[in-house]
């Protein structure tokens, strides 16, 4: 039995402890700072008692209602649909040669940051857009554009479609990195040999125990859908808009007195995403109480050939929107004049790329190096966790786990303003590494998420074989444990990688404006409206976490093309 | 006891160190002298290509005339600039701020100024302040009727036109009761950016200024008039203008750049800019189409100043005013407002100038689309900046939200 080094024995009961640090004084310092102004108390803005002014000021803000129902609505409606949707897509074709297709059409479209897909998918349905361009003026006569209202349409129907086509790739993800820990090939024939179809045969057998695995990806995607800006900007209804909008313009408003209003208005958020978590909990329920219903009446649904045809149809429609919407900001970015009904530019031009030259290369650079950090931290932590639960038996309570999805839940806005105060209080600002400190917070969740449960699905049995064969725990990890879960592991790293690219305020506020990254940059030309330059940074931005993604499905295949087994237990 | 304590320690150490007393801009050598090696983080809105260009060129001029390193830090909002400072004084910190300098005025710096979050005064006394004349240009002393008392220097000068497309637009509307006539004769080719967006709220101001019969109540603090008789004529017309609207009124460009995106893709005809060089910048840009040309209403527009201003805790705050000052000289604002550049009107005056640096501002190329100083007409007075406020959420209330 190779010798453990004492430390590490003693160092690893401590990770739970240390990753929840990590995460809770960051979010409980803003949290601390969105409270205390939500009633009343900001001294440097004047505000030095405790008052229910801001609240007030809140409830008489005409928009108040249609806002919190149009963040509920578009919230649960986006997740409800995109949970859906995945269901179908796996129950449909999971284990066909098809659903490798679908895998690979829907993977890339993680990469893609919410922003880019929104403005392409705003280019591809909006009356003047692309689809209107292609059957205008042969098929609808017209020359100009008509005056429709479809994008920042009052129900919020785009702005859903756009958090829809983003979040089904996302759920499939995690569903695909759940499957391995299911027997889902065997479930599924057990009950096509009981008579019934595919895909009541997949919700029904293995639903169940897969949703299980995914219920926490799915909350996250919930108080992401609810609470979501960028989107809500691009797509969104203005009149007015969902709530965390609404908290970003009253504290981005010139009048310094209205951040005590925001204040309210992210603590009415914070209350708004538990209610609804709540809700969705129910839900959960009810679903389970209508499937064993369904079970009893025995009803076998073997004629699925529709659905099964509507699935594939719609996790098409959506690569293809996404797909296309990312196109046309590629023919945006080398557009010359462009208007109104042609179909492609008059002239191209290398210009909008030309003009950005180095200082994209290096700004790439700088994304990169802080995203892989911040992944690597993450994923030791994430490791270093999960591996105390096993060894140590200190598997965190369900109280822990919601802790450490605190700051997907947190409305980010508000909860970083407090954390900059925080930040500047102790001098850590404008650095690189509190950059990537920052991003830590954002990414260890979503690291955990994905990894968590495939971890603690993985057959323990093999430890125990390896254990008998005379290898120590540390040997376990790394000689099977770590290569057994590789593409899991390098799921959650690709995931984590994409969620540090994509962050803005965080890097906006921590790094004090000093530290840019490709979103940063982004957001600050893309408030300029111009589409050319929204084309190339929106390009350059989701090119690096395709490349995480592309190394994640790849490297695993290369490294187990041997040994297939390992990577697929089905 | 220990209070006082302190206070005598902090004082002794004041005394003791005068590295650390403010630069002094009547001494301009040792404001030179100071800068020279300093790195300046001006936070400026970065939405527009043009002016980050103008930036970087500005960079490399400080750079090498005066060994400052400019560093610019892109926005998308100024308001997060304020609230970085205001984050700073919440956390208690007071000098070696982030930020050293700001783009910034009218509402931003009335807010910043109220709450002292401002370094100065400074402005009236570096060199190049003799090369503006306030008396006849009152924009530069006064940030929308806020006294400015030397909290911030005047950059750039910007005036309300607005741009239509001449293919499509023969006569395009000159007063605000003919935009009425326009849009129920085209409904859906005309918008405004919703308010409380500054320029949407800029045609608002725009539409009162015509509408009002006595501008004088304007010009004071909104409490002291009768908000609702003043405004009752501009409810009543932007009620009437609604239906005409883009569609319908029911939903708003959220901001200028997203105006001029609906404009591109030919959905509206006629835009309001508060940049008279926008419509041929976009022109030379790709994004608009060479017939847009720009006008002004009958009797005059909306004008004010750009200014930059100095945070209270900023860490460099000689390097920003020699960035200041240089900006201000003939030749930053001679390659600014060249239309190839950036093409917006420069804040000296003529009669301050030499002949000859005179002489080269009169042979600039101004572009296709952007009219010369004399056709801009004149320049109408922000009114307070509590009009802006009282209006955007009035605005907000009636039509900005779903009946």
């Amino acid at each position: 039995m190779p010798a453990i080094p004492r430390n590490r024995v003693t160092l690893l009961p401590l990770a739970p402890l240390l990753t929840l640090a990590v995460l809770l004084v960051p979010v409980g310092a803003g949290l601390a700072g969105v409270l205390a102004p939500a009633f009343g108390w900001f001294p440097a803005l004047g505000g030095e008692s405790l008052s229910l002014g801001p609240w007030r000021a809140l409830l008489a803000w005409p928009g108040l209602p249609d806002a919190v129902w149009l963040s509920l609505f578009t919230g649960l409606g986006a997740t409800a649909v995109s949970l859906l949707i995945t269901v179908m897509i796996c129950a449909a074709w999971q284990g066909t040669r098809s659903f490798g297709l679908i895998e690979r059409a829907l993977s890339p479209l993680l990469s893609v940051p919410h922003a880019a897909a929104a403005f392409g998918l705003a280019f591809l349905i909006a009356p003047s857009g692309w689809i209107a361009r292609g059957l205008s003026p042969w098929a609808t006569g017209w020359e100009r554009p008509p005056d429709l209202l479809i994008t920042q349409d009052p129900l919020g129907l785009s702005l859903m479609a756009g958090l829809v086509v983003k979040e089904v790739p996302f759920l499939l993800l995690m569903t695909l990195a759940a499957l391995g820990q299911v027997p889902a090939r065997r479930s599924v024939l057990l009950a096509q040999t009981m008579g019934y179809g595919r895909m009541a045969g997949w919700v029904l057998t293995v639903f169940p125990r897969l949703y299980v695995q995914i219920r926490l990806p799915v909350y996250a995607v919930l108080a992401y859908s609810c609470s979501v800006i960028d989107v809500a900007l691009i797509l969104g209804p203005t009149r007015p808009s969902t709530l965390a909008v609404q908290v970003l313009e009253w504290l981005s408003d010139p009048d310094l007195g209205l951040r005590f209003q925001a204040a309210a208005g992210a603590v009415l958020q914070l209350g708004l995403i538990l209610g609804v978590l709540l809700l969705w909990r129910l839900g959960e329920h009810v679903v389970a109480r209508l499937g064993c219903a369904c079970v009893r009446m025995g009803h076998r649904m073997a004629r699925d050939g529709a659905m099964r045809a509507l699935a594939m149809a719609l996790a098409l429609i959506m690569a293809l929107a996404v797909g296309l919407g990312i196109l046309g900001l590629a023919v945006w970015s080398v557009a010359g004049f462009w208007t109104f009904p042609d179909l492609l530019p008059d002239q191209f031009t290398w210009r909008n790329w030309a003009r950005q030259g180095d200082g994209l290369a290096r700004i790439a650079v700088e994304t990169a190096v802080i995203g892989a950090v911040a992944t690597g931290i993450s994923l030791i932590l994430t490791v270093a966790c999960l591996e105390a639960e096993y060894r140590h038996g200190l598997r965190p309570s369900t109280r822990a786990l919601w802790l450490l999805y605190l700051p997907l839940i947190v409305p980010q806005a508000t909860f970083l303003i407090g954390l900059q105060t925080l930040a500047i209080g102790t001098g850590w600002t404008g650095a690189r590494a509190a950059v990537i400190a920052s991003h830590v917070i954002f990414v260890l969740p979503y690291v955990f998420l994905s990894l968590s449960d495939p971890w603690r699905s993985w057959d323990a049995r093999q430890g125990l074989v390896a254990a008998s064969l005379g290898a120590g725990a540390e040997r376990v990890l790394w000689r099977v444990r770590l290569p057994m879960l590789l593409r899991p592991v390098l799921v959650a790293a690709a995931v984590g990688f994409a969620v540090s690219v994509g962050q803005y305020l965080p890097t906006l506020l921590i790094g004090m404006g000093r530290v840019s990254t490709l979103t940063t940059e982004a957001v600050a030309l893309s408030s300029g409206g111009d589409r050319r330059l929204i084309g190339v940074y929106a390009l350059s931005q989701t090119v690096l976490p395709l490349l995480g993604f592309a190394l994640a499905l790849a490297l695993p295949a290369v490294v187990f093309r041997n040994r297939r087994g390992v990577l697929d237990r089905g | 006891m220990i209070a006082r304590l302190t206070a005598l320690v902090a004082l002794a150490a004041g005394l003791a160190l005068p590295a650390f007393a403010e630069p002094d801009p009547k001494d301009w050598d040792a404001v030179l002298e100071e800068a020279r090696g300093q790195t300046v983080y001006w936070n400026a809105w970065g939405g527009d290509p043009r002016t980050n260009d103008y930036i970087a060129w500005a960079g490399q001029q400080v750079k090498d005339n005066f060994g400052v390193t400019l560093e610019h830090v892109k926005l998308s909002d100024t308001a997060t600039a304020v609230s970085t400072v205001v984050s700073e004084k919440a956390a208690g910190q007071t000098t070696g701020g982030s930020i050293d300098l700001i783009w910034i005025n009218g509402a931003n710096f009335a807010a910043m100024k109220e709450n002292g979050l401002l370094f100065g005064p400074w402005s009236e006394d570096i060199p190049n302040w003799a090369l503006v004349d306030p008396e006849e240009n009152p924009a530069l002393i006064e940030d929308f009727t806020v006294p400015v008392e030397g909290l911030e220097v005047p950059w750039s000068m910007a005036r309300v036109v607005f741009y239509y497309d001449s293919a499509r637009v023969a006569a395009p509307p000159r007063t605000m009761l003919e935009f009425l006539d326009w849009t129920q004769a085209n409904p859906g080719r005309f918008t405004y950016p919703q308010p409380p967006d500054f320029l949407g709220t800029t045609f608002l101001k725009q539409a009162l200024l015509e509408l009002v019969t006595d501008r004088d109540p304007l010009y004071a603090p909104v409490e002291e008039a009768n908000y609702e008789t003043v405004t009752a004529p501009l409810w009543e017309y932007i009620t009437a203008l609604t239906p005409g609207l883009w569609r319908e009124g029911k939903a708003y460009p959220q901001n200028g750049p997203a105006q001029r995106q609906l404009m591109a893709d030919g959905e509206i005809d006629i835009a309001i800019s508060f940049s008279p060089g926008e419509a041929s910048a976009a022109i030379a840009n790709f994004e608009l189409p060479d017939t847009v040309r720009s006008m002004v209403l009958d009797g005059g527009t909306i004008g004010n100043a750009s200014f930059l201003a100095i945070p209270f805790n900023a860490n460099a705050k000689a390097g920003a005013m020699v960035v200041a000052n240089y900006l201000m000289s003939v030749e930053a604002q001679l390659h600014k407002q060249d239309a190839a550049v950036m093409g917006t009107p420069t804040v000296l005056s003529m009669g301050k100038l030499s002949a000859e640096d005179a002489a080269r501002f009169a042979a600039l190329d101004l572009g296709v689309a952007t009219l010369s100083p004399a056709d801009l007409g004149p320049a109408l007075p922000e009114p307070h900046p509590s009009w802006m406020q009282r209006i955007a959420a009035d605005w907000e209330a009636r039509f900005g939200v779903a009946q």
